[in-house]
């Protein structure tokens, strides 16, 4: 268990990483800005094309990417902690399936953006309610139930996904496959994500150390003192709507919110307090990364964010993993 | 008359159909041990976990100190009683020091971070059950008595006044067995803490327990000290299984005839 001291000096660290990230986003591209430019448009100063290209296309890519991989990484350690299962992530509930029949619905019917992206959300917050129905039994629900549920729902949804892409016509499909990869382009606003992050990382973290109970199990936690009931129908609720959010703005970006909570539960503990705050700043900073590497590696050619999460996530958690302290995992 | 630290009232507890008991009053004074006893599947660690609140009850209330959980909420809850689950299974590695700290939830305010003196009360808890050592170790390469003795330092972390223990010695070798047992009757007899405890062994309930519960598992029960209801013939109704009472030194023991 970290101190208090330790668990601010690891998110301190992971903050400059988060910011060294966005920088890095922003210099990086079919033009080249150096840090003093970058630095300059962010406070206002800079002015021409350089400022142009800085704040209204690379600057809201950026912190959408940021928002949007936090939110999937806080979801997914909110989601373990939930089903108590370290392979859950934030996808295996529904929630991207159902935004992913919402999102290809829009894109079959040619509505733009805020059509796309308002039918995804739609198509979430079914998923969800119909899997916290579907799970809601007789004398509540038990992890395996709600797990089982899940992914059913989803892959049901990964059915009408598949049908949806063998129908669509040729011309909408590489738009449609690039969606359900994750996808950054289309991003546009990022206040509403970045506002919706930092209001979800607020309400979870009070109960972060009642979390760390749930995580042993369900009764252990009500014998110590949780209120369980509540605090299990708030972690669904908030990291469905963490999801839901992430995956509207920026496609089904696989593997932040699997990865991120164990890169980080590998290098500093599976204390919640910690866990949780260090996951939003890491998954943010990898997705960022991931964004900017995905539309410089081949540009002009840009190529979809998930395929490159996956790329560096893979390596770097065997790499933590084969390092672990023997006797650990 | 005094509420006792743990009483029901007209308690029936049952899971679909089956009804494990019925109408039970029973109290709890603190300095008492109350050994429940039955078959397997006779609603033991049901009624147990009744008694914890962890589960509502067919009908009939619970109250702990006079109050019912409802009313004290879950967090006063936990500075009264604590619970020994059964079996436990751990799904994400942590060491055996944070898993005793964890006992400590109930007495931190919600943005307190564990104290000294919170390390200090579970490292007494680790020593208390022979843990010390192994404060580092992670909890998924513990045995199965080691983690056993872990669930129990957690308790004892917790220091609740009312110990909920069902089937306490699972898992653990016979100087182990005894070491717990003495432990818990300790904490009673001298602190005046009180314990229910399932046990599968009726001539270690005579021994280190002032009452017992029979739960017969068709709805009937029978309470009392331990001197009055613990009889070879009540065992072998209780069992199903004709046993020989033996004794020597002033112990008890129940020998399969």
């Amino acid at each position: 268990m970290p101190t208090r001291r330790r668990a601010l000096l690891i998110l301190a660290a992971l903050a400059g990483l988060a910011q060294l990230s966005i920088v890095l986003a922003l210099m990086v591209g079919s033009i080249a800005i150096n840090p003093t430019e970058v630095l300059a448009t962010l406070f206002g100063k800079g002015d021409g094309m350089a400022g142009d290209v800085v704040r209204s296309l690379r600057l809201p890519r950026a912190l959408t990417g940021f928002a949007c991989g936090g939110l999937l990484a806080l979801a997914g350690a909110l989601l373990q902690v939930l089903l108590r299962n370290p392979l859950a992530d934030p996808y295996v509930l529904g929630i991207s399936g159902g935004a992913g029949i919402g999102a290809l619905l829009a894109i079959v019917l040619g509505l733009g953006v805020a059509g796309i992206n308002g039918l995804a959300f739609a198509g979430a917050l079914a998923a969800m309610l119909l899997v916290f129905g579907l799970a809601h039994g007789e004398g509540g629900w038990t992890q395996s139930r709600l797990l089982l549920t899940g992914v059913i729902v989803a892959a049901g949804c990964g059915a009408v996904v598949t049908l949806l892409l063998a129908l669509a016509p040729d011309d909408q499909l590489r738009g449609m496959l690039f969606w359900l990869m994750g996808d950054l382009s289309q991003s546009g606003d990022p206040q509403l994500v970045l506002i919706l992050l930092v209001i979800v990382l607020l309400i979870a973290l009070p109960f972060a150390r009642e979390l760390n109970l749930l995580a042993r199990g369900a009764d252990i936690a009500q014998a110590l003192g949780v209120a369980v009931r509540p605090l299990r129908r708030g972690v669904y609720l908030v990291a469905s709507l963490a999801t839901a959010a992430a995956v509207t703005h920026a496609g089904a970006i696989g593997f932040i919110g699997l990865i991120v909570p164990h890169l980080v539960r590998l290098a500093a503990g599976n204390d919640q307090r910690l866990l949780l705050p260090a996951s939003v700043l890491a998954g943010g900073s990898l997705l960022v990364i991931a964004d900017t590497l995905a539309r410089t590696l081949l540009a002009p050619q840009q190529l979809p964010v998930g395929v490159l999460t996956a790329l560096i996530g893979v390596p770097v958690f065997l790499f933590l993993l084969s390092r672990a302290a023997p006797g650990r995992y | 008359m005094v509420p006792g630290l743990l009483s029901t009232h007209a308690l029936s507890v049952g899971v679909a159909d089956r009804s494990f008991c019925h109408d039970l009053a029973l109290t709890v004074q603190p300095g008492e041990c109350l050994a429940i006893l039955g078959r397997n599947g006779a609603g033991k660690s049901t009624l147990l976990s009744v008694l914890a609140g962890l589960r509502p009850p067919a009908a009939g209330a619970v109250l702990l100190d006079g109050a019912s959980y409802e009313r004290l909420g879950a967090r006063a809850s936990a500075r009264i009683r604590g619970w020994l689950p059964q079996s436990r299974s751990e799904a994400f590695s942590s060491t055996v020091l944070e898993t005793a700290l964890v006992g400590r939830h109930p007495h931190l305010a919600r943005w307190d971070w564990e104290s000294e003196k919170d390390a200090r009360i579970a490292r007494q808890a680790l020593a208390a059950v022979g843990l010390a050592e192994l404060a580092a170790r992670d909890v998924q390469t513990l045995s199965g008595g080691e983690q056993q003795r872990l669930s129990i330092a957690t308790l004892l972390a917790q220091a609740p006044r009312l110990y909920l223990l069902d089937e306490p010695l699972a898992h653990l070798d016979l100087n182990h067995q005894m070491a717990t047992l003495e432990l818990f009757a300790a904490l009673a007899r001298d602190e005046g803490a009180a314990c229910v405890m399932v046990l599968h062994e009726p001539g270690l309930a005579a021994r280190f327990c002032t009452h017992a519960l029979l739960l017969f598992g068709d709805g009937t029960t029978q309470q009392g000290t331990c001197d009055e209801v613990i009889s070879s013939d009540s065992l072998s109704r209780l069992y199903g299984y004709p046993l020989r009472e033996v004794g020597e030194h002033g112990q008890r023991w129940f020998m399969p005839a």
